[in-house]
């Protein structure tokens, strides 16, 4: 979705298209935030509508809004000309607004016409999957959107299952469609294959709304743009008027700057040493597949892939949160196949684990306690049974000055802080104690540009200083940016190493599986 | 007496005995592939089986009687549903305290009738067992080859994705914990007009526990349940016979044990065979993630 590379997308709406779904003054709180604050937005008849926010923004809000998940303090929506009142998806549907969420609600064990057959009045009470097959093939031809009707869900891969999502939603008549970050689980061609669908869609009159944070989406798929910042519209422009920069300030505040250090040359002794790493997932079957890799001191490896290759398995063996079933991992020259995450920790591996909030921090637990996890049982925070809360507290408080985590006190429970201060937080308890490996996954998902930024100037760092970094993502982008070597999985092996320098469309290629 | 005729004898007093264990299961199975499990099965059962004694003590007829304890069974589980669904308290501990209502209630509005014998009471091998097995094809097919069925697994599975489809997920839920508490009350009706027509108190004697575990056993499949109430009917049924030769204690406790035995391997081997449905246990309310 690189632009250059982008067939341009028909941008021609025609300009007096009748207005399909407007919102006015849309207002709506959250305990403590203010979510959506007099949002006004509309959009067209065949016309593919972007709205662009950092998360938090409030672009998923007020798509839950339009489809009756949440109810808005204030405001008024109108389809058609009409003023309505969405109290529940039923209603939504009922106006012809289909939504496909960001994490799809499908039933893994049913099969795809019966997901399909679920949502469909017209269906019969006995044997109800037949017709439906029928429907989805039909439906699936016209848009291209091929897919088993017979395979149950969890046989699909993400982006089939996305189509899923987008079949039930057009069998169901929907007329305008929202899709929330639809190409976050996508490869950039799967990517380019979903901005075709978008484009028959409009062909026939229909109406997308695309949320997304990805500028390059915003300017290959959509014809206008909304963009959005601390739950306000800050403007509404045709894509074809509107410039990168132009919309990142929009977005962000501030201008961007989208240059990070310049890459350092050269690396050093092998710090991490995977042969032949066998892993079993939670269903008992292997998804490491064979893996193997060496990762080097002053070295960033980034691991790209779509979600659910092996991934989080990969890192939870490498932190030793789950079992190694067959092969060896070597850190520092010793092997450490059979050790306890806690063992780990000590010797020097450092990690950011995906799930900031459920593995990362204690919520309950104040930020002070928070930053010791790792080390509360040694002095200075302890003495055999007793803690040292002082210097607990003034060790907490140096890690807030020199990372700027915005907190209230010491003392205040680490959940009532934001996602970003949250990750920030884990970053200086994992980073504090000069670790020679670190091992980070998805570090920057779900933050804002400034906070991002800021992580990955910490990871390059790190790196200087003699670091080795596992950096494990999704975002292709991010990966680009920070990794010397590319290493790409898919079905849980590891199906190549590229150089930093290598484009994206090769990247993407083998992250659907393609040998290139 | 041969040894195959004392096989035969075994085998009809497990079906007799299957029967109140298959229309319970049937009935936990439906509740909980709507994502509600029900505990209270002993005491929605032993409810049945006191209303069925007393109504068809009372009109004379032990259809009369079954019917009195579908409805109690029913009132019951309501109950269970208001509970567990309008006010998404813990589901389990809101079954157990139904057991224990019902247990008391039953116990106490059933002092003047205690050790009664039923007057006009169901023959044993009447038409409840053979209804029950087509029953268990019936829900069966209900479950696998209808909207319905689509719509009451789906909620089970996934009321979040039910609930985005516009189902109106505790509708759902609703009708499927009465109904299951329709069965629990005709499988302790059962209990008081057909397989020992009379009330004693705490009759059950703790079938609506197997009940719980025999949903489990049979993984949550109509059709696996005929089998595993047949079996653990047998296996009651044996614990009475075998006392010429065992003392009772440690028979009596043979199909307890058993159960606990069946639950350990499904959980350790069991993994992928005995999935349940994925939101078993789990409130839903409406945009929490």
């Amino acid at each position: 979705m690189h632009p250059a590379s982008t067939p341009s997308a028909s941008p021609l709406v025609p300009p007096g298209a009748p207005v399909r779904l407007a919102v006015r003054e849309i207002r709506k709180t959250f305990p403590g935030v203010i979510a959506n604050d007099r949002v006004t937005l509309d959009v067209r008849r065949g016309e593919v509508h972007a709205l662009l926010g950092e998360n938090g923004a409030g672009k998923t809000t007020l798509m839950n809004i339009l489809y009756g998940i949440y109810q808005p303090d204030a405001g008024e929506i109108v389809i058609d000309g009409r003023e309505v009142r969405v109290r529940s998806p039923r209603d939504a549907i009922a106006h012809g607004v289909g939504m496909v969420p960001q994490h799809f609600l499908l039933v893994r064990r049913h099969t795809v016409a019966e997901n399909v057959a679920l949502g469909l009045s017209g269906t019969r009470f006995l044997l109800p999957v037949r017709g439906v097959e029928m429907q989805i093939n039909a439906f699936a031809d016209r848009y291209g959107l091929r897919v088993d009707p017979h395979a149950a869900i969890w046989q699909l891969s993400i982006s089939e299952q996305q189509r899923v999502e987008i079949l039930k939603a057009l069998l169901r008549g929907a007329e305008i469609l929202i899709l929330d970050e639809p190409t976050s689980v996508l490869t950039p061609q799967e990517a380019m294959q979903l901005f075709g669908v978008l484009r028959r869609m409009k062909e026939e009159g229909k109406s997308v709304i695309f949320i997304t944070h990805k500028l390059d989406e915003v300017l290959a798929a959509a014809d206008r743009v909304t963009v959005m910042r601390k739950g306000r519209v800050i403007d509404t422009v045709p894509v074809g008027m509107a410039s990168k920069p132009q919309l990142a300030r929009m977005m962000v505040g501030h201008d961007v700057d989208f240059q990070l250090p310049a890459r350092h040359p050269g690396t050093g002794a092998p710090a991490l040493v995977v042969e032949d790493l066998w892993v079993q997932g939670d269903r008992g079957l292997p998804v490491v597949r064979g893996v193997s890799f060496v990762l080097h001191r002053q070295e960033i490896l980034g691991i790209a892939g779509v979600a659910g290759n092996g991934q989080r398995e990969l890192v939870e063996a490498l932190t030793g949160l789950r079992r190694v079933e067959r092969g060896r991992v070597t850190v520092l020259d010793r092997d450490v196949s059979r050790w306890s995450p806690r063992t780990m920790s000590k010797m020097g591996v450092a990690h950011i684990p995906e799930e900031r909030i459920r593995m990362g921090i204690v919520p309950p637990m104040s930020v002070t306690e928070n930053a010791i996890l790792r080390r509360y049982e040694e002095p200075p925070f302890s003495r055999g049974p007793l803690m040292d809360y002082v210097s607990a507290t003034r060790f907490a408080q140096q890690l807030i000055v020199e990372y700027s985590i915005q907190t209230p006190s010491p003392r205040t429970p680490a959940r009532l802080l934001s996602g970003g201060n949250i990750q920030k937080l884990i970053l200086a308890r994992e980073l504090s104690h000069r670790p020679d490996l670190i091992i980070a996954a998805h570090p920057t998902y779900g933050l804002d540009v400034s906070t991002t930024d800021r992580i990955h100037r910490l990871l390059l760092q790190r790196r200087d200083d003699g670091a080795a970094v596992l950096l494990v993502s999704e975002d292709l982008d991010e990966i680009r940016a920070l990794a010397d070597r590319i290493g790409v999985m898919y079905g849980g092996e590891l199906v190549a190493v590229v150089p930093a320098g290598t484009d994206r469309e090769t990247v993407g290629l083998l992250m659907a599986g393609q040998r290139v | 007496m041969g040894v195959v005729d004392w096989i035969l004898g075994v085998l009809v007093r497990g079906m007799a005995l299957g029967t109140p264990l298959l229309w319970g299961a049937l009935g936990e199975i439906y509740a909980e592939r709507a994502g509600v499990v029900n505990l209270g099965v002993e005491g929605m059962m032993i409810l049945g089986a006191f209303f069925a004694f007393a109504a068809a003590q009372l009109t004379g007829h032990p259809g009369l009687g079954l019917l009195a304890a579908a409805l109690i069974g029913g009132m019951a589980a309501l109950l269970h549903a208001f509970v567990s669904v309008t006010l998404r308290a813990n589901q389990f501990v809101s079954g157990l305290a139904l057991s224990m209502l019902g247990l008391g209630l039953a116990g106490l509005l059933g002092r003047g009738w205690e050790g009664f014998p039923l007057s006009n009471p169901l023959p044993e091998r009447s038409i409840l067992p053979p209804l029950g097995a087509l029953l268990a094809v019936a829900i069966w097919a209900l479950l696998y080859h209808t909207r319905w069925g689509i719509i009451l697994r789906t909620v089970g599975e996934s009321p979040a994705a039910a609930d985005a489809m516009g189902i109106d997920v505790a509708l759902v839920r609703y009708l499927a914990v009465v109904f299951g508490g329709m069965l629990a009350g005709v499988a302790g009706g059962f209990l008081s007009v057909a397989y020992r027509p009379s009330w004693t108190e705490g009759m059950t004697g703790g079938i609506g526990w197997i009940v719980v575990a025999l949903a489990i056993f049979a993984s949550w499949d109509p059709l696996r349940a005929i089998g595993a109430a047949l079996l653990f009917g047998t296996l009651f049924h044996l614990s009475f016979r075998l006392q010429a030769w065992i003392p009772p204690e440690p028979l009596q406790m043979m199909p307890f044990a058993f159960t606990i035995l069946v639950l350990a391997i499904a959980a350790r081997w069991g993994a992928r065979a005995w999935r349940a449905p994925e939101a078993l246990g789990l409130p839903y309310l409406r945009g929490e993630r």
